[in-house]
């Protein structure tokens, strides 16, 4: 088991046709996920080889849906049309949407979000700004680098790309069931709390990392949520307590806001409802470690 | 991005919200002639994005040219809470019969756009919603439907504007509501929103942010910024299309890859720099995921050109790109700016992590440069980093 993707998840792909749709369609392909076909309406029924794998181009989420049994799309289109692109894999309701773009307008994500609400959530959307996910062993759909830990019994999720591969890499040993990166805009799709639960659900997973940084109050509801419904042991990160008022730190939602935001806050946070938070990722790993021995 | 008010005040009258007429000027002298213009009485207002300025003695009512001049020219200059003001509007004077309060925002929590409205203008509105919430309406407005005619009554009816001017505001709200879309704002308020005696309704100071993700859409809004109260070195990283923050009284300059990590490494900087008598980070900088050798040049320049620092650590995690490459980044970027004549004098501490560092490690030893140390965690790299500075 995993979270949202595992070995049978069929993927396609919104962009690949493109540079960085190409370079990471080839990365997941070599990771072992089942990529079913790619979207560009110019390209529709010509195929792009992957070092021997043929892939199909669709003109459509929907049709490549009916042609491929596909259950998730990876998006990597630019900016100005990923909302286009959300949409059209909202209308094929499509169960998982990944979107990997950064950059993208908040009235955009503000006004995608809202439709997939409209059309009653039947697409989870993870994104945008973010890395994807990653079952280890069993599927890739995003940009994680797929060689950095194995299949273990740690479930993930984080606001941050790099502190993600930081932290893979700090447990390689031990492994992960599903990690999740979740993105850093204001607004994003699937978020602490879902993952959580689906976490809390997975019967392969032990132990929860949950990685925040500064800006809004998604640690401290995710605080809330622990201490309400998560039986499972959570170790936690918050990165940005240095982070001056006013300034937006890289990603869009990464911002104090007067006093609103900051990463004490949410550290405190997570620690009443529980959670063992560490002051830097390798201390977080060692709290990870610790607790997972002792369960 | 924050805008003065005048650039506000540009930007509602673009798009037929009610303002008074004003113009914006950045020496006393100019006062006379715009004051002429507006009738010879005008509000002279500092332009500083910051909000107390009333109180800090930044508006002031002027009663002739004359006098014009003399409260420009006392207000120019003057430090609001360490904002200078550079410029002053002044505006058309206003018979004020009542103020009130009304924006439009990103509701993050919600995952949607929130209007709040109040009767009780033209102070902050966080005090009202700490001392009397139930004056302050919070109506959630669905970013697909938006702010329809049946949507602004709703926020009026909510927070209980007065019958006569009802339907005045339900056309000011909609067509703030335009400035927010149009615009691609993150915040949209107008405080304060007034009456006048004769009964109309003006927005006579206001407050805009807009979305710096959308400028691909916005092609007006790069004039809007405000590059002479940019941190020269902001300035100059933003030049060459780098993510870089410029940080008080810190002597570790900071290089990693990854905002995330990156604000961790600030973190773990500041916490290793306690035991070395309280150093600090310089800077934020986040050279991406791909951290090139041309990137890499470009940041070590810029941060090798902060004269408060004293050290550099460069943190990299390899993910998509190998820290062999990275490595070779580093090599490169020092060769490339002893050509260039720059003077690098500074100990770098590299930590390399993750896809092929080892590789990567065995490249910057067989380097040997002198002024480049390598530490294997981030956390004793953080330690080197600040020991080196606090030196």
């Amino acid at each position: 088991m995993a979270i949202f993707l595992t070995k049978e998840s069929k993927v396609i792909v919104q962009g690949m046709t493109g540079s960085e749709g190409q370079k990471h369609t080839r990365r997941m392909l070599a990771s072992g996920t089942n990529i079913v076909g790619g979207v560009n309406p110019r390209k529709a029924g010509q195929s792009v080889d992957f070092d021997g794998t043929e892939i199909p181009v669709f003109g459509g989420v929907a049709e490549a849906i009916e042609a491929t049994g596909a259950d998730v799309t990876v998006i990597f289109v630019p900016e100005k049309f990923t909302k286009a692109a959300v949409v059209e894999a909202i209308d094929a309701e499509i169960p998982l949407a990944v979107v990997i773009t950064e950059g993208i307008a908040v009235h955009d994500t503000a006004s995608f979000w809202a439709y997939a609400g409209q059309k009653g959530n039947k697409t989870r959307i993870i994104g945008p700004n973010c890395p994807g996910l990653i079952t280890p062993g069993q599927s890739n759909a995003g940009i994680i680098p797929a060689d950095i830990t194995k299949p273990g019994r740690i479930g993930l999720v984080s606001k941050s790309g790099t502190l993600t591969y930081q932290m893979m890499y700090e447990l390689r040993d031990l492994g992960f069931s599903s990690c999740v990166g979740i993105g850093g805009d204001p607004i994003i799709g699937t978020t602490h709390i879902d993952a959580l639960a689906a976490f809390e659900a997975d019967p392969d997973t032990d132990l929860i990392v949950v990685i925040g940084e500064i800006g809004g109050d998604a640690e401290e509801r995710a605080a809330d949520f622990i201490k309400a419904n998560v039986t499972k042991p959570v170790v936690g990160y918050v990165a940005g307590f240095t982070a001056p008022e006013g300034k937006t730190m890289g990603h869009a939602g990464a911002i104090v806001s007067g006093s609103s935001g900051t990463a004490q806050a949410k550290k405190e946070a997570l620690e009443a409802a529980g959670v063992k938070v560490g002051k830097t990722p390798s201390e977080t790993a060692r709290l990870a470690r610790e607790t997972l021995a002792a369960a | 991005m924050d805008l003065f008010e005048y650039q506000a005040r540009d930007l509602f009258a673009k798009h037929g919200v009610p303002v008074l007429a004003g113009e914006v000027i950045d020496t006393p002298e100019a006062a006379r002639e715009v004051t002429e213009r507006l009738g010879g009485r005008a509000v002279v207002k500092a332009q500083v994005k910051t909000g107390g300025r009333g109180k800090a003695g930044g508006v002031k009512l002027a009663s002739d040219p004359d006098d014009a001049v003399a409260k420009a020219g006392a207000i120019l200059g003057m430090d609001i809470k360490g904002h200078t003001v550079h410029r002053v509007m002044l505006a058309e004077t206003a018979d004020i019969a009542e103020e009130y309060y009304v924006s439009f925002l990103l509701d993050r929590t919600n995952r949607t756009f929130l209007a709040m409205a109040s009767v009780e203008g033209g102070v902050e509105i966080e005090e009202v919603a700490a001392t009397n919430p139930e004056a302050l309406a919070r109506i959630p407005v669905d970013a697909i439907e938006g702010v329809t005619e049946e949507k602004a009554r709703q926020i009026v009816e909510a927070a209980r504007f007065p019958a006569e001017i009802a339907d005045q505001v339900v056309d000011v709200l909609q067509r703030l509501w335009t400035v927010f879309i149009a615009e691609d704002a993150l915040l949209v308020e107008v405080n304060p929103l007034v009456k006048t005696g004769e009964g109309r309704v003006i927005a006579l100071d206001g407050k805009v942010s807009l979305d710096a993700n959308a400028e691909f859409r916005q092609p007006d809004h790069a004039a809007l910024e405000d590059k002479a109260a940019a941190n020269p070195l902001e300035a100059a990283a933003k030049e060459r299309g780098l993510n870089y923050v410029k940080l008080d009284g810190g002597t570790v300059g900071i290089i990693g890859n990854g905002a995330g990590l990156v604000m961790s490494t600030l973190d773990v900087v500041a916490y290793a720099g306690e035991k070395h008598g309280g150093v600090k980070p310089a800077n934020f900088l986040d050279i991406g995921g791909g951290a090139s050798a041309e990137v890499m040049a470009n940041g070590l320049e810029i941060i090798l050109g902060d004269p408060e620092v004293r050290s550099v650590f460069v943190n990299v995690f390899g993910g998509i790109t190998a820290c062999d490459a990275v490595a070779n980044g580093i090599v490169q970027a020092l060769a490339l700016l002893r050509t260039k004549g720059e003077d690098v004098n500074k100990p770098l501490v590299v930590r390399l992590d993750g896809n092929n560092a080892e590789l990567g490690r065995k490249i910057l030893t067989d380097a040997d440069h002198p002024l480049v140390e390598q530490v294997d965690t981030m956390d004793g790299a953080a330690d080197r980093a600040a020991e080196l500075a606090a030196k």
